[in-house]
């Protein structure tokens, strides 16, 4: 049966823990203060009330133990769901995440899979201060063996972490801390597969912005204002960054011909890059003008009274697309 | 805070059962293991050793790229195997190949990753022996999930995980140890101290008293054992293993051993230590003093230990052609439209090099 329910993100990650922790006795959640606290962002809220101490506990402050524990937990029939505090954080678990996480299938020939969720609240737009607002995702895509995805919505948080935590691979779980708190109306069921699959948020003709998690609200805006001036702009969201999308990502941009990449992080061998490298190489002979991408500056992310200067901005995405050479069509 | 920490902490000196001389220890205060134990432990010693030295010599032929050989620690090698059950679990390192054969593991397998033929070649589901780990120190938190898993299921097993005395100084080492007190899972984590890290010996890895010493610290009882005295050994891992299974929690112990060859074959040992200090470690030999106690003929383990090393020569020396689609194949659950564009690519690039052949 399928419910509805105007949510938050953070709620609708809350409630596909839940449902995934009943529907599946192998599914155990932990992490620092996800216990009783029900994490730092609430995703966590009332899981240990409710299946107790052994489904959902807290662990010693030590991501590198809690993704590795994890990966002996998954080795062992279990499909664990770990939370990173925050995006910076993550950083003492890497080696674990890059050298047995991402490895495991591979090195044991597909004896060994690692059913494991890995979610990490991550990027800016809070007012946090450092090490509290890296968008990390280009660390985690890079490395083959991992998925890595990111929700801009409440329903895709809940559809995209039921995914995960079902899927037979590890996923790296991206949370956009700026969207936790954003509501809509949710589908509290089965949904459509997400992982491995763009979506189109919003039909244009004239350009085509492709964007993922925190900055698919940016391109909507950009979206909205520019049709106020006449311009009718496209907008993809990404959902999946590994496995990536190409077919949905180069149909829009054909149809276009036009695109603009909008991301947080640091532009320099980047997903936006990845993005920018890899639509050319596939549509070159559709495009009208050089793809261009609006992304943060290559600087370690900026104190909380700069973050406006840094974030890209709707003002910053409708300048990329004034610069898509119309004038030559 | 918790009272007493005596108890946690080792003996003044190693458990020794059996002397290096081959003599009974009196008083040791624990029983030696019954002679039927013994005599297994030392047909398993003759065949571990004769591995160690047979893919030594593989290397040397160049079937393998290189061999870290356990020449010299095979007693902590078999006895970390023995103690266990069959729903057990073993975590290696890259040097406890012996350890991994002796719990089942085919020895061709479990050379695959230094012939070159792929990175794990045993399913670590069969005998539940882990990959090979390489980083040091990095298995151990599995050890504690494995363990932890099978404690929520009520399962009785019991994970031995393996570590050098260098991994200990690596965060995992310590993460792992706290985990796994504090959750209480049912490890046995066992430290083959042979007093090097490659180049660097003990006292530039640390400082403590001794590395047994650090259980203490998360409220892990530690012990210390003659890591060349099988009988010691097999007592002391069991007595861990056993308590562990009765929902005791975790363990530490240090086997003080010698590593009695180079790191590995690429190392040049004579650059940092002087052969003397081997030469002191030869009369402390596990399996003299094994056979001397047991005033048995190692010549009468010698067939299934050549038959063993036989079976090794055979398996190196086939050449397995590299199935290029094998790349492609395990990355994820399913290859993605991108490894799968990756794998036609690259056999359409073979299939027109043949043609052109
Ligand atoms: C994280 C990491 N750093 C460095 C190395 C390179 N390395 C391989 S073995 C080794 C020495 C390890 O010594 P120890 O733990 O005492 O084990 P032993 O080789 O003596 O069995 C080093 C530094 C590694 N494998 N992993
Ligand atoms: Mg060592």
């Amino acid at each position: 049966m399928t419910r509805h329910e105007k949510l938050s993100m953070a709620q609708a990650l809350n409630r596909a823990l839940r449902d995934a922790m009943t529907d599946d006795p192998s599914v155990v959640v932990f992490g620092e203060d996800v216990g009783p606290l029900g994490g730092v962002f609430r995703v966590t809220d009332g899981l240990t009330a409710e299946f107790g101490e052994d489904r959902c506990f807290d662990t010693p402050l030590a991501e590198s133990g809690i993704v590795g524990v994890a990966v002996g937990m998954a080795m062992n029939g279990m499909r664990p769901v770990v939370e990173m505090q925050f995006d910076a954080f993550a950083y003492p678990a890497f080696e674990q995440i890059v050298s047995h996480v991402a490895k495991m299938r591979n090195r044991t020939r597909g004896q060994v899979a690692l059913p494991m969720v890995i979610r990490i609240p991550y990027a800016g737009g809070i007012g946090g201060v450092e090490h509290h607002c890296d968008s990390s995702e280009a660390y985690y895509a890079h490395t083959p063996g991992l998925h890595v995805v990111t929700p801009s919505t409440a329903t895709d948080a809940y559809g995209l972490l039921r995914e995960a935590i079902a899927s037979p691979d590890p996923v790296v779980f991206l949370e956009p801390k700026k969207l936790y708190w954003s509501k809509e109306e949710v589908e509290l069921g089965p949904q459509p597969p997400a992982i491995g699959r763009a979506v189109v948020r919003r039909e244009g003709t004239d350009a085509t912005l492709i964007a993922y998690g925190p900055s698919v609200p940016v391109a909507l805006e950009a979206a909205e204002v520019a049709d106020r001036e006449g311009r009718s702009l496209q907008v993809v969201d990404l959902r999946s960054i590994v496995p990536f999308d190409d077919e949905t990502v180069c149909a829009a941009v054909r149809s276009t011909g036009r695109a603009v990449v909008v991301a947080e992080a640091a532009g320099f061998a980047s997903v936006s890059s990845e993005i920018v490298a890899r639509v050319t190489e596939r549509c070159f002979h559709s495009l009208a003008a050089p793809i261009r991408r609006v992304t943060g500056f290559d600087i370690p992310y900026p104190p909380p009274k700069y973050e406006h200067l840094h974030l890209p901005g709707v003002d910053r995405v409708l300048d990329a697309v004034d610069d898509l050479q119309w004038e030559d069509s | 805070m918790t009272g007493d920490a005596d108890h946690l902490l080792p003996s003044d000196t190693p458990v020794t059962l059996i002397d290096a001389h081959g003599h009974p220890v009196a008083d040791a205060g624990r029983a030696l293991p019954d002679d039927a134990a013994l005599r297994r432990a030392l047909a398993s010693l003759i065949t571990a050793r004769r591995l160690n030295d047979q893919a030594y010599a593989l290397v040397r032929q160049g079937r393998l790229a290189v061999y870290p050989s356990s020449h010299g620690q095979e007693a902590c090698q078999i006895a970390a195997a023995q103690v266990l059950d069959e729903g057990d679990w073993l975590f290696p390192t890259y040097r406890d190949t012996v350890a991994a054969v002796e719990r089942g593991v085919d020895p061709v397998e479990a050379l695959t990753l230094l012939k070159g033929d792929w990175h794990c070649g045993w399913d670590p589901y069969e005998h539940r022996v882990a990959p090979h780990a390489t980083p040091l120190a990095t298995q151990l938190p599995h050890a504690v999930g494995v363990a932890h898993a099978a404690r929520l299921r009520g399962e009785p097993t019991v994970v031995m995980a393996l570590c050098g005395d260098g991994g200990t100084s690596e965060g995992d080492f310590h993460e792992a140890l706290n985990f796994a007190a504090v959750l209480r899972a049912p490890v046995v984590f066992l430290i083959q101290n042979n007093e090097y890290a490659i180049s660097v010996p003990l006292a530039r890895q640390t400082a403590a008293p001794s590395l047994a010493h650090k259980g203490v610290g998360y409220g892990i009882p530690g012990e210390r054992v003659d890591g060349n005295d099988v009988a010691a050994l097999l007592s002391v891992l069991g007595e861990a293993v056993a308590r562990a299974r009765a929902g005791g929690g975790p363990q530490l112990v240090e086997a003080h051993t010698y590593r009695m060859q180079a790191h590995t074959n690429a190392d040049d040992a004579t650059r940092y230590r002087a052969s003397a200090d081997v030469e002191a470690w030869v009369g402390r030999d596990p399996i003299t003093r094994l056979s001397v106690y047991l005033q048995i003929d190692e010549s009468d383990f010698r067939a299934r230990a050549e038959r063993v090393a036989e079976h090794l020569r055979d398996g190196l020396n086939r050449d397995v052609e590299p199935d290029p689609a094998r790349l492609f194949a395990h990355v994820y659950d399913r290859p993605t439209t991108q490894l799968q564009e990756q794998a036609a690519r690259l056999a359409d690039e073979l299939s027109r090099e043949v043609a052109s052949r």
